[in-house]
């Protein structure tokens, strides 16, 4: 088994300020990484260096593609990069709006990446979008609603489902909880966590919320001022951080 | 027994004279001449050069008559007729610096080199209406300065900028392009969102300009000078290797000082917004100006939220003979593709039955 | 003031030739749309200019012309852009489609297949078929590019979410050649099965929008649909009743307003070749 994303000294730099500078690290197949730190901390500019959304000012991204080649992600071309991120890799945006096509029905939704790659059966699109409907625990009768009639938690299980429906590998997530109330966001990290675990998905979880690393991910990078002031197992970091700051973090978090 | 109408020809020619005899109206009424349309309607005759694109107030006059008055129709002719015409070559830029100065005011500066001069203006007129232009009486003589005007009056934005409190005119290298030979495609450089702009509708621009006022991508403009007179205009043909005049032309010209933005490398410096036509036109000017300003947001950093920021969006549409040509495209027999909706919708609301489960369909 | 002497067929030879540049590489890449510099034309934008500077930059004077709307020789606008014609050219004009070499039309493709000898110049209004779905030209541009026709069937299949079937009965996008997919102009799609394989050129101009192009002879041009859904064309349950035609496009004439209604063939020359009255 082979690394699944590797990032070297990745640096994002806007005019003289750092986004994010010199993180390094690697992912495994399967294996769910968090990026915690607050508003500020270079998390979010990081992210969207690592999903292709934006140029990173230096340093390698290297993403293994299925065929087990290791490819750069700065030397892909439009397309490939473009082809990538409807496939095999995931995004989840913190707000589903972002994610979805508001304008479109829940079924449309998720069978778009099927059509885009080529699926042109109407009835297996269908019974493929209730399927994953049923997955993501929305009701099936509500396949042809558009997203603007869903709540929030279910525009974010519909956006998690249009993601998966092409069994991406990687999926990136940004503060996939952020702004739903507290029982919602458990039913939510709930699934997530079941499906990441049932279909071996590897993730990278943007999250200012100490609880949600801890319930997603067994790695976790401690991200300040742009710069990774810690790494390593997350049940060790959060049962004894070393740098003052990670320190800061988890005693201010409340004891649920 | 059914017979296909036929005649459209005829109609058509029917229609053209009846549109003959109502542009000319009432018979016993003297016909209008175009030197009346020339002289007096002067700032219709502008517009339509303006937004027609071509610098010719008798034609401007003939386009308006036949248009009876509708201005954009008025413009379509122009438009028609320049493609015709031959091209050779390009002008020098022209010197506005050196306008034969008929207008200049600024409102950045109580007072500036070379005076505020109001010239025509209905600016501090009382809008009622003179009922005196009703008749034929003749108006009074204005009366002349005691001294001519000083030639090459300073910019003012020239003033600021040697301070440094203003950004410089932009100096991209190349050759501009040309809206008139090449299609526009976005993103789209600076000189040919202006040539865009310049032939713009000015409802159109108006209404963007207001909007950046009133908040919708706010600019915070000052107008830093408007001058309205007669620039030369100079051509070099391959021949002579020189530049030559060959003639004169009025046109206005607005400068606006905008917001003001430096970064952590450059000092603060306000930024500008430009607009330039032909004849006397201020609104259509100072709108350009404003609108100019609110399409740099990309090369000044600004996020583009507003309407007027949008250059797709602005210079997709500004365009009203392209505008008034599909919107009233309408008109045209369309019932081909309706007949087609017709055979679908009654077919849908044949099956429609809302006790079966559409969704069967699926299998 | 002089009025100015006009060009064969109005444009000047280097706006021809910019024109047919611009329809050679139409040519080359089929379904692909070709930015051009369109001319402001006599007629409004809309109104036909881009099949204008079409013709006008293919027609030669033995050509012989032929102009429809709506299927029809004698509806207004064909009238008016075949007398502009006949004024700037002088070239000959027919209403049979048999004997015209050149054929412009607006929003219907004849019932009497075309002939390798043709060309067919078809007035676009909207040459983006992707542009109700995504305003922006640079989004389009990029899509066709990488071939990111995915959002074509989202739409598709909406339409049968909601209605059990394709709701698009006019201007149904296609793929050219295996490649591109395009708008073949608002023809009724039951026209579309005529675009495949046709023996003519076929020439797409858009004037206000500034692209031109076009289907080769012989093309592949398959209209999309899904597997169990597939591409079906209009079918009417009478017959003209002029010239009793099961096959050709109906029109609806309103008789009465007691809702008295006739269906009469849209293509007037091949319904009066039908009926013996040529």
């Amino acid at each position: 088994m082979s690394v699944l994303l590797t990032a070297e000294n990745v640096s994002k730099f806007y005019g003289t300020r750092a986004g994010c500078r010199e993180v390094s690290f690697e992912l495994w197949p399967g294996e769910v990484l968090a990026i915690v730190g607050e508003s500020g901390s270079g998390k979010t500019t990081l992210l969207r260096c690592l999903s292709g959304h934006i140029p990173a000012s230096s340093g390698t991204i290297r993403y293994t593609m299925r065929d087990g080649r290791a490819a750069a992600l700065d030397e892909m071309s439009e397309a490939e990069r473009r082809l990538l991120m409807r496939t095999d890799w995931g995004f989840v945006h913190q707000d589903a709006r972002d994610g979805l096509r508001m304008g479109v029905s829940a079924g449309a939704n998720v069978g778009e990446r099927m059509m885009a790659v080529g699926e042109r059966h109407y009835g297996r699109i269908r019974s493929t979008a209730t399927d994953w409907l049923k997955r993501v625990e929305i009701p099936e009768d509500r396949i042809d609603d558009s997203p603007w009639g869903y709540s929030g938690g279910m525009r974010q299980r519909l956006q998690i489902a249009r993601n998966l429906v092409t069994s991406p590998r990687l999926v990136f997530m940004d503060e996939p909880t952020g702004g739903l109330d507290v029982s919602v966001q458990a039913r939510l990290l709930d699934l997530i966590r079941g499906l990441v675990k049932r279909l071996g998905l590897a993730a990278i979880v943007v999250t200012h919320d100490l609880a949600v690393a801890r319930l997603l991910s067994s790695r976790m990078m401690v991200m300040q001022k742009g710069q990774v002031i810690e790494q390593g197992l997350t049940d060790q970091i959060l049962e004894d951080p070393q740098a003052p700051y990670t320190q800061l973090l988890v005693s201010s978090v409340l004891q649920v | 027994m059914y017979v296909a109408v036929k005649g459209g020809e005829q109609a058509i020619d029917a229609a053209h004279r009846l549109l003959g005899e109502e542009r000319r109206g009432d018979r016993s009424v003297p016909s209008i001449t175009l030197s009346q349309i020339a002289e007096q309607l002067t700032l219709a005759v502008d517009r339509v050069m303006n937004e027609g694109s071509l610098y010719d107030r008798e034609l401007a006059a003939l386009a308006i008559k036949q248009a009876r008055g509708d201005l954009i129709e008025a413009i379509f002719l122009i438009r028609a007729t320049r493609t015709t015409l031959a091209r050779f070559g390009y002008a020098e830029p022209l010197d506005t610096q050196s306008m034969r100065v008929k207008r200049r005011v600024s409102a950045a500066f109580k007072d500036i080199p070379g005076g505020q001069i109001l010239g025509p203006t209905f600016d501090y007129t009382h809008r009622l209406l003179d009922f005196s232009l009703a008749g034929e009486a003749e108006p009074a003589e204005a009366a002349s300065a005691p001294t001519a005007l000083s030639g090459g009056m300073p910019r003012v934005l020239g003033l600021l900028g040697s301070e440094g409190l203003v950004e410089q005119p932009s100096q991209e290298a190349g050759e501009p392009g040309d809206l008139t030979q090449d299609p526009l495609s976005f993103p789209a450089g600076r000189d040919l969102r202006l040539q865009n702009l310049a032939r713009g509708d000015e409802g159109f621009l108006l209404a963007l300009a207001y909007s950046t006022q009133r908040g919708y991508g706010r600019t915070h403009p000052f107008a830093g000078e408007i001058r309205l007179g007669s620039v030369e205009v100079s051509f070099t043909p391959e021949e002579l290797g020189f530049p030559i005049v060959i003639g004169e032309i009025t046109v206005t010209e607005c400068e606006m000082i905008n917001q003001f933005m430096g970064s952590s490398t450059v000092k603060p410096q306000f930024t500008r917004g430009y607009g330039l036509g032909f004849g006397q036109c201020e609104r259509k000017v100072m709108s350009m100006a404003l609108v100019d300003r609110s399409l740099r947001a990309g090369e000044l950093g600004e996020e583009r939220v507003a309407p007027a920021q949008d250059e797709e969006f602005v210079l997709s549409h500004s365009d009203n003979v392209q505008a008034t040509g599909f919107v009233e495209h309408l008109k045209l027999p369309h019932y081909v593709d309706f007949q087609s909706e017709l055979v679908l919708l009654r077919r849908l609301r044949a099956e429609a039955d809302p006790e079966k489960d559409r969704l069967e369909a699926a299998e | 003031m002089n009025a100015p002497a006009y060009n064969f067929a109005y444009l000047n030879e280097q706006t021809k030739r910019m024109i047919r540049r611009a329809i050679l590489k139409a040519i080359a890449v089929p379904g692909y749309q070709v930015p051009f510099a369109s001319r402001e034309m006599p007629m409004p934008y809309g109104w036909g200019t881009g099949g204008v500077q079409v013709t006008a930059a293919v027609l030669t004077p033995e050509d012989t012309l032929k102009v429809i709307d709506q299927g029809a020789d004698d509806t207004t606008n064909a009238v008016s852009i075949r007398k502009f014609f006949v004024k700037t050219s002088g070239v000959a004009t027919t209403e049979k489609t048999e004997e015209a070499t050149v054929i412009q039309t607006r929003h219907r493709i004849p019932e009497t297949p075309l002939t390798e000898d043709q060309i067919l110049v078809f007035q676009v209004p909207i040459p983006e078929p992707l542009r109700f779905l995504e305003p922006r030209e640079t989004e389009t541009r990029t899509m066709h590019a990488l071939e990111e026709y995915g959002v074509m069937h989202v739409k598709l299949y909406e339409d049968i979410a909601h209605y059990g079937e394709i709701a698009t009965t006019y201007a149904y996008p296609a793929k050219v050649a295996d490649r591109y997919v395009f708008d073949p102009s608002p023809i009724p799609k039951f026209d579309n099965p005529k675009l495949d394989d046709c023996a003519a050129l076929q020439l797409f101009g858009a004037g206000r929008e500034k692209r031109i192009y076009a289907v080769p002879p012989y093309t592949k041009v398959q209209s999309l649909d899904f597997e169990d859904h597939p591409f079906e064309v209009q079918r009417w349950q009478e017959p003209c009743a002029l010239c009793g035609s099961r096959d050709s496009f109906l029109d609806e004439i309103v008789m009465d307003d007691k809702g008295t209604r006739m269906f009469v063939c849209s293509d007037t020359d091949f319904c009066a070749k039908t009926r013996g009255e040529r």
